[in-house]
Protein backbone atom coordinates (compact mmCIF):
# COMPACT_ATOMS: atom_id res chain seq x y z
CA UNK A 1 0.00 0.00 0.00
CA UNK A 2 1.13 3.76 -0.61
CA UNK A 3 -0.36 6.57 0.93
CA UNK A 4 0.22 6.65 4.61
CA UNK A 5 -3.25 7.72 5.76
CA UNK A 6 -1.15 11.01 7.85
CA UNK A 7 0.62 12.34 5.11
CA UNK A 8 -0.05 15.67 4.06
CA UNK A 9 -4.22 15.13 2.96
CA UNK A 10 -7.86 14.80 4.33
CA UNK A 11 -8.70 14.91 8.18
CA UNK A 12 -5.91 13.81 10.57
CA UNK A 13 -5.40 13.72 13.97
CA UNK A 14 -2.39 15.80 13.62
CA UNK A 15 -4.39 18.47 11.59
CA UNK A 16 -7.12 17.95 13.68
CA UNK A 17 -6.13 18.18 16.99
CA UNK A 18 -3.59 21.14 17.32
CA UNK A 19 -0.61 18.34 17.83
CA UNK A 20 2.05 20.44 16.45
CA UNK A 21 1.84 23.08 18.69
CA UNK A 22 2.97 20.02 20.99
CA UNK A 23 5.70 19.16 19.50
CA UNK A 24 9.03 20.03 20.87
CA UNK A 25 12.05 18.17 21.45
CA UNK A 26 11.56 18.97 25.30
CA UNK A 27 8.05 17.37 25.78
CA UNK A 28 6.67 15.55 22.92
CA UNK A 29 2.88 14.49 22.84
CA UNK A 30 1.30 11.14 22.59
CA UNK A 31 1.65 8.83 19.64
CA UNK A 32 -2.07 9.49 18.61
CA UNK A 33 -1.21 7.50 15.45
CA UNK A 34 -0.25 4.26 16.03
CA UNK A 35 0.49 2.01 12.74
CA UNK A 36 0.73 -1.45 12.95
CA UNK A 37 2.31 -3.34 9.51
CA UNK A 38 1.23 -6.55 10.75
CA UNK A 39 2.67 -8.40 7.63
CA UNK A 40 5.05 -7.62 4.31
CA UNK A 41 3.54 -10.67 3.09
CA UNK A 42 1.08 -9.69 0.51
CA UNK A 43 -0.61 -11.59 -2.38
CA UNK A 44 -0.24 -8.51 -4.72
CA UNK A 45 2.68 -7.04 -6.07
CA UNK A 46 2.44 -3.26 -6.69
CA UNK A 47 4.54 -1.14 -8.90
CA UNK A 48 4.12 1.52 -6.38
CA UNK A 49 4.19 -0.23 -3.11
CA UNK A 50 6.23 2.09 -0.11
CA UNK A 51 7.34 -1.33 1.52
CA UNK A 52 10.89 -1.90 1.82
CA UNK A 53 12.34 -3.19 -1.58
CA UNK A 54 14.61 -5.40 0.80
CA UNK A 55 11.49 -7.14 2.77
CA UNK A 56 12.07 -10.45 2.29
CA UNK A 57 15.17 -9.99 4.06
CA UNK A 58 13.42 -8.40 7.14
CA UNK A 59 13.26 -11.05 10.35
CA UNK A 60 10.39 -13.25 11.64
CA UNK A 61 6.65 -11.44 12.73
CA UNK A 62 5.96 -10.47 15.68
CA UNK A 63 3.20 -12.65 18.00
CA UNK A 64 -0.11 -12.54 18.50
CA UNK A 65 1.16 -11.83 22.45
CA UNK A 66 3.64 -8.76 21.10
CA UNK A 67 0.99 -7.06 19.48
CA UNK A 68 -0.60 -7.27 22.06
CA UNK A 69 1.49 -5.81 24.48
CA UNK A 70 2.23 -2.76 21.71
CA UNK A 71 -1.27 -2.18 21.76
CA UNK A 72 -1.67 -2.13 25.70
CA UNK A 73 1.90 0.05 26.17
CA UNK A 74 0.72 2.90 23.07
CA UNK A 75 -3.07 2.99 24.49
CA UNK A 76 -1.90 4.17 27.93
CA UNK A 77 0.11 6.72 26.51
CA UNK A 78 -2.89 8.13 24.64
CA UNK A 79 -2.65 6.53 20.88
CA UNK A 80 -6.43 6.31 19.80
CA UNK A 81 -6.07 6.10 15.75
CA UNK A 82 -4.92 2.69 14.85
CA UNK A 83 -4.20 1.52 11.11
CA UNK A 84 -3.60 -2.55 10.50
CA UNK A 85 -1.92 -2.51 7.48
CA UNK A 86 0.81 -4.27 5.52
CA UNK A 87 1.49 -5.91 3.28
CA UNK A 88 -1.50 -7.26 3.88
CA UNK A 89 -3.25 -7.44 6.84
CA UNK A 90 -5.26 -10.51 6.33
CA UNK A 91 -2.73 -12.84 5.84
CA UNK A 92 -2.86 -12.85 9.79
CA UNK A 93 -4.82 -15.39 10.97
CA UNK A 94 -4.96 -13.52 14.11
CA UNK A 95 -6.40 -10.52 13.07
CA UNK A 96 -9.83 -11.19 14.71
CA UNK A 97 -8.03 -11.32 18.03
CA UNK A 98 -5.61 -8.25 17.16
CA UNK A 99 -8.71 -6.30 16.87
CA UNK A 100 -11.03 -7.45 19.79
CA UNK A 101 -8.17 -6.56 21.86
CA UNK A 102 -7.51 -3.42 20.41
CA UNK A 103 -11.51 -2.48 20.66
CA UNK A 104 -11.50 -3.59 24.13
CA UNK A 105 -8.83 -1.00 25.02
CA UNK A 106 -10.91 1.82 23.22
CA UNK A 107 -8.89 2.34 19.84
CA UNK A 108 -10.81 3.29 16.64
CA UNK A 109 -9.70 0.44 14.46
CA UNK A 110 -9.03 1.32 10.64
CA UNK A 111 -8.19 -1.83 8.13
CA UNK A 112 -6.43 -1.46 5.31
CA UNK A 113 -6.77 -3.64 2.89
CA UNK A 114 -6.20 -4.76 -0.58
CA UNK A 115 -9.11 -6.89 0.12
CA UNK A 116 -7.63 -10.03 -1.10
CA UNK A 117 -8.49 -13.01 1.39
CA UNK A 118 -11.56 -11.25 2.68
CA UNK A 119 -14.62 -13.58 2.81
CA UNK A 120 -18.15 -12.91 4.32
CA UNK A 121 -17.64 -15.43 7.45
CA UNK A 122 -14.51 -12.92 7.69
CA UNK A 123 -15.75 -9.61 7.46
CA UNK A 124 -18.91 -10.18 9.99
CA UNK A 125 -16.39 -12.02 12.15
CA UNK A 126 -14.30 -8.70 12.06
CA UNK A 127 -17.39 -6.69 12.55
CA UNK A 128 -18.04 -9.12 15.69
CA UNK A 129 -14.53 -8.41 16.98
CA UNK A 130 -14.82 -4.22 16.85
CA UNK A 131 -13.14 -3.06 13.52
CA UNK A 132 -14.54 0.77 12.85
CA UNK A 133 -13.96 0.69 9.02
CA UNK A 134 -12.32 -0.52 6.07
CA UNK A 135 -10.11 0.72 3.50
CA UNK A 136 -9.86 -0.91 0.47
CA UNK A 137 -7.66 -0.77 -2.50
CA UNK A 138 -8.29 -0.55 -5.78
CA UNK A 139 -5.29 0.33 -8.54
CA UNK A 140 -7.94 1.60 -11.44
CA UNK A 141 -11.30 1.47 -12.71
CA UNK A 142 -10.84 -0.94 -15.11
CA UNK A 143 -9.99 -4.68 -14.90
CA UNK A 144 -7.54 -4.84 -17.13
CA UNK A 145 -5.27 -2.09 -15.81
CA UNK A 146 -5.82 -3.24 -11.64
CA UNK A 147 -4.72 -6.53 -12.47
CA UNK A 148 -1.82 -5.23 -14.94
CA UNK A 149 -0.90 -2.77 -11.94
CA UNK A 150 -1.11 -5.43 -9.20
CA UNK A 151 0.28 -8.17 -11.47
CA UNK A 152 -2.72 -10.31 -10.46
CA UNK A 153 -6.15 -10.94 -11.06
CA UNK A 154 -8.18 -9.36 -7.99
CA UNK A 155 -10.50 -6.53 -9.57
CA UNK A 156 -13.51 -8.73 -9.21
CA UNK A 157 -12.74 -10.16 -6.05
CA UNK A 158 -12.13 -6.20 -4.72
CA UNK A 159 -15.31 -4.89 -6.54
CA UNK A 160 -17.62 -8.30 -3.94
CA UNK A 161 -15.37 -6.86 -1.06
CA UNK A 162 -16.63 -3.22 -1.56
CA UNK A 163 -20.45 -4.61 -1.68
CA UNK A 164 -19.23 -7.05 1.72
CA UNK A 165 -17.95 -3.76 3.68
CA UNK A 166 -21.54 -2.01 2.49
CA UNK A 167 -23.45 -4.99 3.35
CA UNK A 168 -22.20 -4.88 7.09
CA UNK A 169 -22.65 -1.35 7.43
CA UNK A 170 -18.67 -0.41 7.67
CA UNK A 171 -17.50 3.03 6.72
CA UNK A 172 -16.15 2.84 3.11
CA UNK A 173 -12.48 4.30 2.06
CA UNK A 174 -11.73 3.94 -1.29
CA UNK A 175 -7.74 4.56 -1.96
CA UNK A 176 -6.44 4.59 -5.14
CA UNK A 177 -2.63 5.24 -5.97
CA UNK A 178 -2.31 7.31 -9.14
CA UNK A 179 0.56 7.35 -10.89
CA UNK A 180 1.02 8.42 -15.13
CA UNK A 181 -0.34 5.03 -16.46
CA UNK A 182 -4.21 5.57 -14.47
CA UNK A 183 -3.98 9.44 -13.65
CA UNK A 184 -5.97 9.67 -16.89
CA UNK A 185 -8.88 7.67 -15.75
CA UNK A 186 -9.80 9.60 -12.50
CA UNK A 187 -13.14 10.29 -13.89
CA UNK A 188 -14.11 6.64 -13.91
CA UNK A 189 -11.94 5.88 -11.04
CA UNK A 190 -14.50 8.41 -9.66
CA UNK A 191 -17.54 7.21 -11.07
CA UNK A 192 -16.82 3.57 -10.20
CA UNK A 193 -16.50 4.50 -6.54
CA UNK A 194 -19.69 6.53 -6.26
CA UNK A 195 -21.27 3.18 -8.20
CA UNK A 196 -19.43 0.98 -5.28
CA UNK A 197 -20.99 3.26 -2.44
CA UNK A 198 -17.62 4.60 -1.14
CA UNK A 199 -18.40 7.59 0.85
CA UNK A 200 -14.53 8.72 1.31
CA UNK A 201 -12.12 8.12 -1.67
CA UNK A 202 -8.38 9.08 -1.76
CA UNK A 203 -6.86 9.59 -4.82
CA UNK A 204 -3.18 9.54 -3.43
CA UNK A 205 -0.74 10.37 -6.02
CA UNK A 206 2.30 8.02 -5.47
CA UNK A 207 4.78 8.99 -2.96
CA UNK A 208 8.40 7.70 -4.07
CA UNK A 209 9.48 5.36 -1.67
CA UNK A 210 10.23 0.93 -1.68
CA UNK A 211 8.85 0.07 -4.79
CA UNK A 212 7.71 3.18 -6.05
CA UNK A 213 10.89 4.93 -6.01
CA UNK A 214 12.76 2.20 -8.41
CA UNK A 215 9.27 2.82 -10.78
CA UNK A 216 9.80 6.62 -10.73
CA UNK A 217 10.44 7.24 -14.26
CA UNK A 218 7.62 5.36 -14.93
CA UNK A 219 5.16 6.47 -12.88
CA UNK A 220 5.66 10.09 -12.09
CA UNK A 221 3.26 11.90 -14.46
CA UNK A 222 2.85 14.99 -16.45
CA UNK A 223 2.17 18.78 -15.19
CA UNK A 224 -0.80 18.39 -18.05
CA UNK A 225 -2.42 14.60 -16.45
CA UNK A 226 -1.95 16.58 -13.22
CA UNK A 227 -4.01 19.50 -13.70
CA UNK A 228 -6.59 17.60 -15.84
CA UNK A 229 -6.93 14.93 -13.10
CA UNK A 230 -7.59 17.61 -10.48
CA UNK A 231 -9.76 19.48 -12.74
CA UNK A 232 -12.05 16.43 -13.20
CA UNK A 233 -11.83 15.52 -9.35
CA UNK A 234 -13.46 19.52 -8.78
CA UNK A 235 -16.35 18.61 -11.38
CA UNK A 236 -16.97 15.56 -10.02
CA UNK A 237 -16.98 16.80 -6.30
CA UNK A 238 -19.46 20.09 -7.34
CA UNK A 239 -21.92 17.21 -8.51
CA UNK A 240 -21.45 14.16 -6.11
CA UNK A 241 -21.55 16.96 -3.12
CA UNK A 242 -21.65 15.47 0.46
CA UNK A 243 -22.29 12.22 -0.36
CA UNK A 244 -19.05 11.26 -1.01
CA UNK A 245 -15.71 13.05 0.16
CA UNK A 246 -12.90 12.96 -2.06
CA UNK A 247 -9.02 13.88 -1.24
CA UNK A 248 -6.75 14.72 -3.89
CA UNK A 249 -3.04 14.07 -2.63
CA UNK A 250 -1.09 15.89 -4.76
CA UNK A 251 2.72 14.42 -5.82
CA UNK A 252 4.93 16.54 -3.85
CA UNK A 253 7.11 16.23 -7.10
CA UNK A 254 5.02 19.22 -8.43
CA UNK A 255 4.95 21.65 -5.18
CA UNK A 256 6.97 24.27 -4.32
CA UNK A 257 7.39 23.53 -0.60
CA UNK A 258 7.32 20.12 1.15
CA UNK A 259 4.76 18.30 2.75
CA UNK A 260 4.80 18.57 7.09
CA UNK A 261 5.71 14.86 6.63
CA UNK A 262 4.39 12.93 9.90
CA UNK A 263 3.53 16.61 11.45
CA UNK A 264 7.36 15.86 11.72
CA UNK A 265 8.80 13.05 12.83
CA UNK A 266 7.92 11.53 16.64
CA UNK A 267 5.48 14.42 16.36
CA UNK A 268 2.10 11.83 16.75
CA UNK A 269 2.70 9.17 14.44
CA UNK A 270 4.44 5.62 15.89
CA UNK A 271 5.04 2.72 13.40
CA UNK A 272 5.72 -1.00 13.84
CA UNK A 273 7.02 -2.98 11.18
CA UNK A 274 6.30 -6.75 11.40
CA UNK A 275 9.63 -7.89 12.71
CA UNK A 276 9.11 -4.97 15.64
CA UNK A 277 11.06 -2.36 14.44
CA UNK A 278 9.43 0.89 15.60
CA UNK A 279 9.73 3.81 12.86
CA UNK A 280 8.12 7.16 13.69
CA UNK A 281 7.20 6.82 9.89
CA UNK A 282 6.76 4.40 7.36
CA UNK A 283 9.89 4.06 5.37
CA UNK A 284 12.66 5.38 7.56
CA UNK A 285 14.37 2.10 8.10
CA UNK A 286 16.08 2.89 5.04
CA UNK A 287 17.66 6.11 7.50
CA UNK A 288 21.34 5.26 7.96
CA UNK A 289 22.20 5.81 11.73
CA UNK A 290 19.00 5.59 13.17
CA UNK A 291 19.23 2.24 15.14
CA UNK A 292 15.50 2.22 15.07
CA UNK A 293 14.56 0.25 18.56
CA UNK A 294 12.08 -2.69 18.79
CA UNK A 295 9.26 -4.09 20.94
CA UNK A 296 10.91 -7.08 21.28
CA UNK A 297 13.80 -5.47 23.51
CA UNK A 298 11.93 -1.80 24.79
CA UNK A 299 8.31 -0.67 25.43
CA UNK A 300 6.42 1.86 23.79
CA UNK A 301 6.92 4.21 26.65
CA UNK A 302 10.86 4.27 26.36
CA UNK A 303 11.08 3.84 22.93
CA UNK A 304 8.49 6.85 22.43
CA UNK A 305 10.29 9.37 24.88
CA UNK A 306 13.52 7.93 24.99
CA UNK A 307 14.82 6.71 22.07
CA UNK A 308 17.58 8.52 20.33
CA UNK A 309 15.91 7.21 16.69
CA UNK A 310 12.61 8.89 18.32
CA UNK A 311 14.28 12.30 19.40
CA UNK A 312 16.30 12.41 16.21
CA UNK A 313 14.33 14.89 14.41
CA UNK A 314 12.18 15.98 16.78
CA UNK A 315 12.60 19.78 17.18
CA UNK A 316 14.72 22.08 14.82
CA UNK A 317 17.96 21.73 15.70
CA UNK A 318 19.14 19.13 13.86
CA UNK A 319 17.91 21.12 10.31
CA UNK A 320 20.56 22.51 8.29
CA UNK A 321 20.54 25.90 5.60
CA UNK A 322 18.18 26.80 3.94
CA UNK A 323 15.58 25.51 6.87
CA UNK A 324 17.66 26.34 10.16
CA UNK A 325 16.32 29.89 9.84
CA UNK A 326 13.37 29.42 7.73
CA UNK A 327 9.80 30.96 9.05
CA UNK A 328 8.40 28.44 7.40
CA UNK A 329 10.40 25.43 9.42
CA UNK A 330 7.47 25.24 12.22
CA UNK A 331 4.72 24.85 9.00
CA UNK A 332 6.59 21.76 7.46
CA UNK A 333 9.35 20.51 9.59
CA UNK A 334 11.91 20.48 6.81
CA UNK A 335 9.61 18.05 4.89
CA UNK A 336 10.34 14.43 4.20
CA UNK A 337 13.38 12.89 6.07
CA UNK A 338 13.43 9.75 3.81
CA UNK A 339 12.98 12.39 0.62
CA UNK A 340 16.08 14.09 0.96
CA UNK A 341 18.02 10.71 1.76
CA UNK A 342 16.69 9.10 -0.98
CA UNK A 343 17.67 12.02 -3.62
CA UNK A 344 20.56 13.68 -1.45
CA UNK A 345 22.16 11.16 0.15
CA UNK A 346 22.41 12.87 3.85
CA UNK A 347 18.74 12.78 5.72
CA UNK A 348 19.56 16.18 7.55
CA UNK A 349 18.92 18.22 4.39
CA UNK A 350 16.10 19.98 3.28
CA UNK A 351 13.66 18.18 1.25
CA UNK A 352 14.75 18.83 -2.16
CA UNK A 353 10.67 19.21 -3.05
CA UNK A 354 11.41 22.79 -1.35
CA UNK A 355 12.34 25.28 -4.29
CA UNK A 356 15.03 26.90 -1.32
CA UNK A 357 16.58 23.74 -1.35
CA UNK A 358 20.25 23.65 -3.32
CA UNK A 359 18.91 20.58 -4.50
CA UNK A 360 15.80 21.35 -6.16
CA UNK A 361 16.90 20.35 -9.53
CA UNK A 362 17.23 16.62 -8.48
CA UNK A 363 13.05 16.79 -8.59
CA UNK A 364 12.79 19.51 -11.26
CA UNK A 365 14.93 17.31 -13.33
CA UNK A 366 13.01 13.89 -12.54
CA UNK A 367 9.48 16.37 -13.61
CA UNK A 368 10.86 17.60 -16.60
CA UNK A 369 12.09 13.89 -17.68
CA UNK A 370 8.58 12.84 -16.66
CA UNK A 371 7.70 15.39 -19.37
CA UNK A 372 9.50 14.70 -21.77
CA UNK A 373 8.37 11.09 -21.84
CA UNK A 374 4.86 11.74 -22.18
CA UNK A 375 4.68 14.13 -24.57
CA UNK A 376 7.11 11.48 -26.49
CA UNK A 377 4.96 9.31 -29.20
CA UNK A 378 4.23 6.28 -28.06
CA UNK A 379 7.46 3.56 -28.18
CA UNK A 380 9.47 6.14 -28.96
CA UNK A 381 11.16 6.47 -25.46
CA UNK A 382 12.92 3.60 -24.64
CA UNK A 383 11.68 2.68 -21.00
CA UNK A 384 12.83 -0.13 -18.78
CA UNK A 385 10.66 -2.53 -17.60
CA UNK A 386 8.26 -1.95 -14.70
CA UNK A 387 9.32 -3.67 -11.85
CA UNK A 388 6.83 -5.42 -9.81
CA UNK A 389 6.96 -5.98 -5.68
CA UNK A 390 7.77 -9.44 -5.78
CA UNK A 391 9.46 -11.83 -3.16
CA UNK A 392 12.20 -13.08 -5.94
CA UNK A 393 13.05 -9.74 -7.23
CA UNK A 394 13.43 -8.56 -3.60
CA UNK A 395 16.62 -9.74 -2.66
CA UNK A 396 18.44 -9.39 -5.94
CA UNK A 397 17.74 -5.37 -5.13
CA UNK A 398 19.42 -5.76 -2.00
CA UNK A 399 22.31 -7.73 -2.92
CA UNK A 400 22.70 -5.36 -5.51
CA UNK A 401 23.00 -2.84 -3.04
CA UNK A 402 22.32 0.30 -5.25
CA UNK A 403 19.49 -0.30 -6.99
CA UNK A 404 17.79 2.24 -4.80
CA UNK A 405 20.69 4.97 -5.45
CA UNK A 406 20.36 5.63 -9.48
CA UNK B 1 -29.58 23.46 5.83
CA UNK B 2 -33.25 24.18 6.65
CA UNK B 3 -33.92 25.82 9.96
CA UNK B 4 -32.74 23.86 13.21
CA UNK B 5 -36.10 23.37 15.68
CA UNK B 6 -35.56 23.24 18.98
CA UNK B 7 -37.36 20.00 18.74
CA UNK B 8 -34.81 18.12 16.44
CA UNK B 9 -32.86 15.56 18.07
CA UNK B 10 -28.79 15.24 17.25
CA UNK B 11 -27.40 12.16 17.56
CA UNK B 12 -23.76 11.70 16.78
CA UNK B 13 -23.35 10.76 13.01
CA UNK B 14 -23.53 6.72 11.79
CA UNK B 15 -19.43 6.23 11.58
CA UNK B 16 -18.51 8.73 13.94
CA UNK B 17 -17.64 7.71 17.70
CA UNK B 18 -17.00 10.14 20.09
CA UNK B 19 -15.35 9.63 23.48
CA UNK B 20 -13.22 10.83 26.22
CA UNK B 21 -9.49 10.70 25.70
CA UNK B 22 -7.87 10.80 29.13
CA UNK B 23 -4.47 11.64 27.62
CA UNK B 24 -6.20 14.40 25.78
CA UNK B 25 -7.95 15.66 28.63
CA UNK B 26 -10.50 16.31 25.78
CA UNK B 27 -13.74 14.38 23.82
CA UNK B 28 -12.53 13.40 20.52
CA UNK B 29 -14.88 12.52 17.28
CA UNK B 30 -13.02 9.17 15.75
CA UNK B 31 -13.65 8.72 12.19
CA UNK B 32 -12.35 6.99 9.33
CA UNK B 33 -8.58 7.82 9.94
CA UNK B 34 -8.75 10.99 11.25
CA UNK B 35 -9.80 12.55 14.76
CA UNK B 36 -11.13 16.00 15.99
CA UNK B 37 -10.48 17.20 19.41
CA UNK B 38 -13.32 18.94 20.77
CA UNK B 39 -12.89 22.14 23.19
CA UNK B 40 -14.83 21.50 26.68
CA UNK B 41 -18.17 23.74 25.43
CA UNK B 42 -18.08 21.34 22.18
CA UNK B 43 -17.38 18.43 24.16
CA UNK B 44 -20.20 18.81 26.29
CA UNK B 45 -22.58 20.23 23.52
CA UNK B 46 -22.18 16.71 21.88
CA UNK B 47 -21.73 14.23 24.65
CA UNK B 48 -25.14 15.05 25.12
CA UNK B 49 -26.39 14.34 21.70
CA UNK B 50 -27.83 10.90 22.00
CA UNK B 51 -30.91 10.86 19.55
CA UNK B 52 -33.13 11.33 22.21
CA UNK B 53 -32.72 14.56 23.85
CA UNK B 54 -34.08 17.51 21.91
CA UNK B 55 -32.26 20.62 21.14
CA UNK B 56 -33.38 22.47 24.02
CA UNK B 57 -33.25 19.46 26.28
CA UNK B 58 -29.73 19.52 25.86
CA UNK B 59 -29.82 23.61 26.24
CA UNK B 60 -31.73 23.20 29.35
CA UNK B 61 -29.48 20.32 30.90
CA UNK B 62 -26.01 22.40 30.29
CA UNK B 63 -27.49 25.53 31.87
CA UNK B 64 -28.85 23.27 34.50
CA UNK B 65 -25.44 22.17 34.71
CA UNK B 66 -23.15 24.52 34.24
CA UNK B 67 -25.49 27.00 36.37
CA UNK B 68 -25.64 29.33 33.30
CA UNK B 69 -28.38 31.00 31.02
CA UNK B 70 -28.93 31.92 27.91
CA UNK B 71 -27.20 28.84 25.83
CA UNK B 72 -29.61 28.49 23.03
CA UNK B 73 -27.95 30.47 20.55
CA UNK B 74 -24.34 29.11 21.16
CA UNK B 75 -25.33 25.66 21.23
CA UNK B 76 -27.98 26.09 18.39
CA UNK B 77 -25.06 27.39 16.21
CA UNK B 78 -22.58 24.68 17.29
CA UNK B 79 -25.04 22.30 16.66
CA UNK B 80 -25.93 23.72 12.99
CA UNK B 81 -22.24 23.89 12.35
CA UNK B 82 -21.75 20.28 13.49
CA UNK B 83 -24.40 18.83 10.91
CA UNK B 84 -23.01 20.72 8.15
CA UNK B 85 -19.72 19.15 8.70
CA UNK B 86 -21.30 15.91 9.29
CA UNK B 87 -20.22 15.48 12.59
CA UNK B 88 -23.84 15.10 13.76
CA UNK B 89 -27.19 14.22 11.87
CA UNK B 90 -30.82 14.30 13.18
CA UNK B 91 -32.92 11.17 14.52
CA UNK B 92 -36.53 12.02 12.87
Amino acid sequence: MNAPPLVGHGPSPAEATGARDARSAAAPGPPLWLLLELTYRCPLHCVFCYNPTDFANVGPELQTCDWIRVLREARALGAVQLGLSGGEPLAREDLETIIAEAHALGYYINLITSGVGMTEARIKALKDAGLDHIQLSFQDSSRAMNDFLTSTRTFDLKAKVAALIRKYDYPMVLNVVLHRLNIDHVGEILGMAERLGAQYVELANTQYYGWAWLNRAQLLPSRAQLERAEAVTQRFREQVGSRMQIYFVVPDYFEKRPKACMSGLGSVFLAIAPDGLAMPCHAARMLPGMSLPNVRESDIRSIWYNSPAFNRFRGDAWMKEPCRNCPERSKDFGGCRCQAYLLTGDADNTDPVCDLSPHHHLVSEAVARAEAAGAAPAGATREQPLIFRDHRVSIPVVTAGCAVRR
Amino acid sequence: MSELQDTARPVIAHGMRLQWEAAQEAHVLLYPEGMIKLNSSAGAIMSRCDGVRTVADIVADLERSYNLTGLAGEVTAFVRLALEKHWLELRA
